[in-house]
């Protein structure tokens, strides 16, 4: 056989093609057959023809060649690019080990972008993105009345201002046209709080009053058992309960007979109807950071006389849009308010979807931690491109001899792809192990009062998500390197000397380019996290009107009655506590702030108001003893005491804002207020308090009222001790005291009011933590690139700088040109980010407390953290630098 | 020659199988294309065997997708662009299994065919 030469190759210059070849080879078959017949005397178309004859059905032979050449051709092909592709991560492999400190880096750095972004989208899809735990979520709607109250009033009032009474719930139900069911619940769970005894220790429940259709409406379905009937929900009706899953599984060991048997609750049998699903959590929904034992039915007669008592959520029937729904509401509601001129209070309404009522202040604080992430991995992305482009560059050699040896550029492509999968997969696959502990760890903060929280996974879609921005950063990793090398030996094809120096000295200025980015990028995550901080800290700096440390609070339970008898069992359980040693102070609130709260009116005789919402006040129904538990101060006037029991004035006091509003003209000390003691009943005002911040940390006081206990009938009970021992010491003493006193005291322990005051601030303290921990890491990262950056720099100038130095350049002057390149680096930075924070902070504003977004500190401060920071990355190459032996650099080049 | 051309009129249909390491053992000798595989085998076996060249093909192209033999582009003896198969290692490791397979088969069928009385009794 003769090899073929070049020229002939021509038919196949477009790749393999096996129909050609199969008919080629029968072709010449064919001829040859004709031309050994010839030889043999035949004629040439009687040769043609017997040729053909013998081979047979020539078209069917070459669709059978064409067929198995093409398989053989292709699994020829995939075995060939598996082979390069095996080759390449062999490759890849081999030159990660010859350097592992280089992998590791960017590996790490990889690992850094990637855990961080998995983890914050986890959080943003589940408190965000994805649609509520319920069937068909977004037909659901909340329900929020009293739009025709002031907004200052409204936040004064609380809870009160956007609730309804069973009255207006009932005729809304009635008369809508929106909705396919409109369902309530009482969000006064402090009228929920129930013991269940019979079980061993007796035990405290928190539970919800919900009305008959409330899980139907939200199409939840029991886990096991039934909804309430009709007449468990009616008044006098059969008692029945249903309890959540945590409660069915913990308390009764999820015993599936449960249902239809009784338990004792309040001292009263309730025949357990039926548990909810374990996926069903009502806290996180509807009160974030609060767990719910049982469901209690809420018999709407029994509530029909107590004020603003439901929530209402509706579910719109299909086709109904959350605006349609609005205007009905918008009609619906004054019509209803003219029909019934009884009506106390305005319930025009708002009209919101469900998901927009939980988490739509959730929005603007995600969106902001998710930029913050996103600026992270930028930032991750450009600390490895310029790792890379310094390593090419460093490889250059190796490339050009590949290209020599003729790798195409689609090869040389392929290695580096390679290299940046390896990178990338393992860099992706520590950083999820991370991501999986990250969130792990923020589904048990239990004490951030975040909805939806606890149910933060690493699912599905954050796995895709994370997928997704990892194969796009192997991408980049692999393109960046290529685009340099092009670059690099355009150059090399056009000087004459491969060792120029335009090469080196323009990469460093690319790399430096990269540098001042990233520390750009830094100062924007830098101002964001400290204007957080700032803000964090003025929270923390609030005036609450009580002193949180040293005092402790814990529920209790004990025997009531009347007004009177209610006074007489609580000094006498007070005194045995303030007997107890430690105790400077004991005192009992129905309720504590910071927490749940309600309103009562509140008016100065003789004076008028333009609506009832004018006269509202929060209400605390209080023993003596505790402001002074509390750390609250008296601006006028004194506190309750003992003595005021037995003389049986009516009396109250009330906070500065409630003067202020009530009694513009002075002091109203000594004077009478009217409050709604089953009607407008006179008090004297004993005493003016200083504000108390209520309802949270960052909301100015509305006016407030206290009333003795034996006056007012109050709503739940919470000891609280000042003491000068820890609450943990002090705890089981207390409980003891509580347990003479009444056998049934559940087991609690003693809360620090700290607690309280930190649950309030939890979200802000919590996004703090976050965006300023991708802060801290955008910092690093910067750090990092300007040691890369400046490091290669000095390691490039060996020679430059030893010729200085044998010039009689000092150690000195060369440490402090060296410093001065990594400062300027910075500085450059700097001045980019700190316009960029400006536009930046602006986003910020809203989440901001008494700091504007300009906030000169924390510039300042960034500043002085960057530049340090910088100082200390450009100080370790310059020292190196400033050590170089003059001689040893020299001969070395 | 007579006799021959006798058996060249009537020649012997292949044994089910026997083409392939007739194929091979064609190639053991050097590259050759399509058309010569037939022609040696034909003038080795002086036309005793028929090998239709419509299957020859087919059973090539199955040896070289099996990786037993494999195949180059080149010149003919008069210039023209032929496809040469040759043996690989496999193909020639094939071979000799083949052949010592066909030994032994000729051996048991031949020991069978030339018998002259049946075998002694069995000898417990």
């Amino acid at each position: 056989m003769t090899p073929l030469p070049r020229w002939r190759r021509y038919a196949r210059l477009f790749g393999p093609d096996p129909a050609a070849d199969a008919r080629d080879e029968l072709h010449f078959h064919l001829d040859s057959k004709v031309q050994d017949l010839r030889a043999e005397g035949w004629s040439e178309d009687a040769a043609r023809v017997e040729a053909a004859r013998q081979l047979g059905d020539v078209q069917a032979l070459e669709a059978v060649g064409a067929h198995v050449g093409t398989r053989r051709q292709r699994r020829t092909d995939r075995t060939t690019t598996l082979m390069a592709a095996v080759q390449d991560l062999r490759l890849a492999f081999r030159v990660f080990l010859r350097d592992p400190g280089y992998a590791c880096i960017v590996m790490l750095v990889i690992a850094l972008g990637i855990a961080t972004n998995a983890t914050v989208f986890s959080v943003v899809h589940t408190l965000l993105l994805r649609p509520l735990p319920f069937p068909e979520p977004q037909a659901l709607t909340w329900l929020s009345s009293g739009v025709g109250v002031a907004k200052e009033a409204r936040a004064a009032l609380g809870l009160s201002s956007v609730t309804y009474t069973v009255d207006a719930f009932e005729a809304f139900q009635a008369s809508n046209q929106s909705f396919a069911s409109v369902a309530a619940y009482n969000p006064f769970f402090a009228d929920s709080d129930y013991l269940l005894t019979g079980q061993g220790d007796a035990r405290a429940l928190d539970g919800v009053m919900v009305g008959g259709n409330f899980f139907q409406t939200l199409g939840v379905e029991p886990a096991i058992g039934r909804w309430f009937a009709p007449d468990e929900v009616v008044r006098n009706g059969r008692p029945a309960v249903m309890l959540s899953h945590a409660l069915w599984r913990d308390q009764f060991g999820a015993n599936p007979d449960l249902v239809g048997q009784t338990i004792t609750i309040d001292r009263r049998a309730v025949t357990v109807v039926g548990v909810l699903p374990e996926s069903f959590d009502f806290g996180s929904v509807f009160a974030p950071g609060q767990r719910f034992d049982v469901f209690m039915p809420a018999v709407m007669d029994d509530l029909r006389g107590a004020g603003n008592t439901l929530s209402i959520v509706g579910r719109m029937k299909p086709g109904v849009s959350v605006q349609q729904a609005q205007s009905e509401a918008d009609s619906l509601f004054p019509r209803l308010q003219r029909e019934h001129p009884e009506w106390w209070g305005d319930y025009s309404s708002t009209v919101t979807a469900l998901g927009d009522h939980v988490r739509g202040h959730l929005r603007r604080p995600l969106i902001v931690l998710w930029s913050a992430v996103g600026l992270l991995l930028v930032m991750a992305c450009v600390n490895v491109s310029s790792l890379l482009l310094a390593r090419v560059s460093s490889r250059d050699q190796e490339f050009a001899m590949r290209a020599t040896l003729g790798a195409s550029r689609v090869r040389l492509f392929a290695m580096l792809l390679a290299e940046s999968v390896v990178l990338t997969a393992a860099g992706t696959a520590l950083g999820v192990a991370l991501a999986l502990l990250l969130t792990r760890w923020l589904a048990r903060q239990d004490a951030v009062l975040l909805p939806l929280l606890d149910r933060v996974v690493l699912g599905s879609a954050s796995l895709w998500w994370t997928a997704a921005i990892a194969a796009a950063m192997a991408f980049v990793f692999a393109v960046v390197p290529m685009a340099r090398l092009s670059r690099t030996h355009a150059e090399r094809a056009l000087q004459a000397s491969g060792r120029g120096i335009a090469g080196p000295r323009r990469l460093e200025q690319l790399r430096a380019t990269l540098v001042v980015v990233q520390v750009a990028l830094a100062c924007v995550l830098l101002v964001g996290a400290g204007l957080l901080l700032r803000s964090f800290v003025h929270v923390l700096d609030v005036d609450l009107g009580f002193a949180p440390s040293r005092a402790a609070a814990v529920e209790i339970m004990y025997e009531g009655g009347d007004g009177a008898r209610r006074g007489v069992v609580l000094r006498e359980l007070l005194d045995r506590i303030g007997a107890l040693p430690g105790v400077e102070a004991a005192g009992v609130t129905d309720m504590l702030p910071l927490g749940r709260n309600r309103s009562w009116g509140l008016r100065a005789p003789g004076a008028t108001y333009r609506d009832n919402h004018e006269m509202a006040a929060r209400v605390r129904v209080v023993t003596p003893g505790y402001l002074e538990a509390m750390g609250m101060r008296l601006r006028e006037g004194r506190a309750f005491s003992w003595d005021d029991a037995a003389s049986r004035e009516p009396i109250v006091i009330i906070n500065e804002a409630a003067a202020r509003r009530h009694w513009p003209a002075g002091s109203p000390l000594g004077s009478v207020a009217e409050v709604t003691l089953d009607g407008w009943k006179p008090a004297r005002i004993v005493g003016i308090l200083a504000d108390v911040r209520g309802q949270s940390v960052e909301a100015a006081a509305g006016p407030e009222m206290y009333l003795p206990v034996w006056l007012a009938g109050p709503s739940g009970a919470e000891l609280v001790v000042r003491s000068t021992m820890p609450a943990s010491t002090l705890g089981p003493s207390v409980l003891r005291v509580l347990r003479d006193g009444n056998p049934l005291q559940p087991a609690t322990s003693l809360r620090p009011l700290q607690d309280l005051v930190d649950r309030s601030v939890s979200p802000r303290r919590f996004f703090l933590l976050l965006v300023g921990g991708l802060a801290v890491l955008g910092l690093a990262l910067a750090a990092v690139g300007i040691f890369g950056v400046i490091s290669y720099a000095v390691k490039q100038r060996t020679r430059e700088i030893g010729v200085r130095m044998a010039l009689g350049a000092n150690a000195g002057q060369v440490r402090r040109q060296v410093m001065f390149r990594s400062l300027r680096l910075a500085g450059l930075g700097l001045a980019v980010g700190a316009v960029a924070s400006t536009l930046v902070a602006r986003a910020l504003s809203s989440l901001l407390f008494e700091t504007t977004p300009t906030d000169p500190v924390s510039y300042a401060g960034v500043a002085v953290l960057v530049v340090a920071l910088a100082g200390l990355a450009g100080y370790l190459p310059a020292r190196h630098a400033s050590r170089i032996e003059p001689m040893a650099a020299l001969r070395k080049s | 020659m007579g006799k021959t051309r006798d058996t060249h009129d009537d020649p012997l249909e292949l044994v089910r199988g026997t083409l392939d390491v007739l194929i091979l053992k064609a190639l053991a000798w050097g590259a050759l294309h399509g058309y010569a595989v037939s022609a040696l085998i034909r003038r080795q076996t002086d036309g005793a065997l028929l090998v239709e060249e419509g299957t020859l093909y087919p059973a090539l192209w199955r040896l070289e997708e099996r990786s037993l033999i494999e195949a180059e582009w080149g010149l003919s003896e008069n210039n023209r662009k032929a496809k040469f198969y040759r043996l690989t290692a496999a193909g020639r490791k094939r071979l000799r299994d083949d052949m010592r397979m066909w030994d032994t088969y000729a051996a048991a069928v031949n020991k069978m065919l030339q018998a002259t009385r049946p075998p002694a009794p069995e000898v417990p």
